[in-house]
């Protein structure tokens, strides 16, 4: 069922409905050692809005995305979520976060059960009658039943990122984000990854900030897209912009054309 | 960096978990199963490696001491040497060592490998701190189980020399006799010093190993170095803890 207001997130487990919550980076650089991975960015994403940042490998795209979670510190400047300084515990405490990592992350040595269980176990959120409610219903969601005594190492790469997307929607959260969710899949499990994401957006509007290379996921279901390059935002708008973009930059990583007269590599900086 | 700060990174760090891990000692009832299962696992599943090498160290102590001390008639003493070697010295560093290698090696395999894989990021993103549901458990268990496992070593040990002392032709000591001049010498205090010192060893290397997983960045080839790291620092820590702690202890 279609949430009504577009500016609050619908808890799917309760149907009690809290704000959606609004992410602001502000003039954030980030460095290691000499290396100046992100150079000035700013740019905010709005209440339960689907941002998709993207950018060639190494870009800064998941650095960029663990400043969010506080997994980074930056050099300079800051990320807010509704205000509050994201490194914060007490904004941690306050916005429920939840980060869909690229490998999926899973604790290898828990059953899917109580890889969804952990969360709710350790902060004493429900008895295990409600824990395994909110599992199932959360596993329901993802069409995972199937997999609930299941151990990661048996699962397929498709399964593992849907698990994880299970795991973050068990924390109910007020803010996803997801690090290359369709990468190493094939374009049916990506396409369905892709719908989860959009269907989360469409039903709870959960603001949701996604790290990916796939273009089409960016071109389907997201309101806007940033493109990191080199460590610079070259380019914020809405994905229809990027249809015809005026950027050479951005039309070379949007439509690269395979040249094997005058191949890329041979013109890489070693 | 050199070699220095990295020294002192890491005992900057491994402070820095102590204090963060015993901030989390009120939820151990929560974690109770945790620590049962740590208890089980540095406890139980090390107790035959104990139990085995304790009796030949025993068993080999006697036999030297014997071959020594028969041209000199001190024979009588055998039992006496022993035991306090056993109890103040050898006993609780034997289980120290044998926790570096099996239990040590173990838990930084595990942190290293969930910090690689990105397990130990997902539990900060769930706001469920590693030093809570990763280290305390374990620092509580150590600490309870090393003083079990230590007396057993000792016990055992006692026992090895008692049946050396018997059978070998050039010994030849009954056990009431081997072990009346245990007791004669020995003193609870003996034993005691023996505890103490085992107990600053499980728990320096337990809490070692586990900040060295923890702080493990890069692949699977640095998941193996960080556990070579955290096994040959456990041991020098048991080695230098040894010297100050006897020292103090006399």
């Amino acid at each position: 069922m279609a949430n009504p207001n577009p500016h609050t997130t619908r808890n799917p487990f309760t149907d009690v409905e809290s704000a959606a919550v609004s992410v602001t980076i502000e003039d954030l650089s980030k460095s290691f050692g000499q290396v100046e991975v992100l150079k000035h960015i700013s740019f905010r994403v709005e209440p339960g809005e689907i941002f998709v940042l993207m950018g060639p490998s190494g870009s800064g795209k998941s650095v960029l995305i663990k400043h969010i979670v506080a997994l980074e510190k930056p050099t300079a400047g800051r990320v807010t979520i509704d205000g509050s300084d994201a490194a914060d515990q007490a904004t941690r405490e306050k916005v429920r976060i939840a980060l869909v990592f690229q490998a999926g992350a899973l604790f290898n040595s828990m059953s899917v059960y109580d890889n969804l269980a952990l969360y709710l176990r350790e902060h004493r959120i429900a008895n295990e009658a409600g824990i395994r409610e909110k599992v199932m219903r959360a596993l329901q969601i993802l069409s995972l039943e199937g997999a609930v005594k299941k151990f990661p190492s048996e699962l397929s790469g498709g399964m593992k990122k849907r698990v994880a997307i299970a795991r973050a929607l068990v924390m109910e959260p007020q803010l996803m984000l997801y690090d290359e969710p369709t990468s190493e899949l094939d374009p049916v499990m990506g396409a369905t990854i892709s719908e989860i994401i959009a269907t989360l957006k469409d039903d709870y509007h959960v603001t949701s900030i996604v790290v990916s290379h796939d273009r089409d996921l960016a071109l389907s279901i997201s309101d806007r897209v940033g493109i990191l390059m080199g460590g610079e935002l070259i380019f914020l708008g809405p994905p229809s912009e990027l249809r015809n973009p005026k950027d050479p930059r951005v039309d070379d990583f949007l439509n690269p054309k395979i040249d094997l007269k005058n191949p890329r590599f041979k013109k890489l900086e070693t | 960096m050199t070699q220095f700060t990295r020294i002192l990174e890491g005992f900057g760090s491994t402070l820095i978990l102590l204090i963060k891990s015993m901030s989390y000692l009120p939820t151990l009832p929560r974690q109770f199963h945790r620590f049962v299962e740590q208890c089980y696992l540095i406890g139980y599943t090390t107790l035959p490696i104990v139990a085995i090498l304790s009796f030949f160290i025993g068993s080999v102590l006697a036999l030297q001491a014997g071959y020594s001390m028969q041209n000199f008639g001190a024979k009588q003493f055998i039992g006496t040497l022993v035991g306090l070697s056993m109890a103040r010295e050898l006993g609780p560093v034997m289980v120290a060592i044998l926790l570096a290698g099996r239990v040590g090696s173990a838990i930084t395999a595990e942190l290293a490998s969930m910090k690689v894989y990105q397990e130990i990021d997902a539990l900060e993103t769930m706001n469920i701190p590693p030093a809570r549901m990763l280290v305390m458990p374990r620092l509580v268990a150590v600490l309870v189980m090393v003083p079990v496992l230590t007396i057993i070593a000792d016990l055992v040990g006692w026992f090895g020399g008692a049946i050396v002392s018997k059978y070998t032709t050039f010994i030849a000591i009954d056990p009431p006799a081997y072990f009346s001049a245990l007791r004669r010498f020995m003193t609870f205090e003996d034993v005691l010093n023996g505890l103490i010192k085992a107990e600053a060893f499980g728990f320096g290397v337990v809490l070692v190993c586990c900040n060295i997983g923890l702080n493990t960045r890069g692949g699977p080839r640095e998941i193996g170095a960080s556990v070579t790291r955290a096994v040959v620092t456990s041991l020098i820590i048991i080695l230098v803890l040894d010297y100050f702690v006897t020292k103090a202890l006399m």
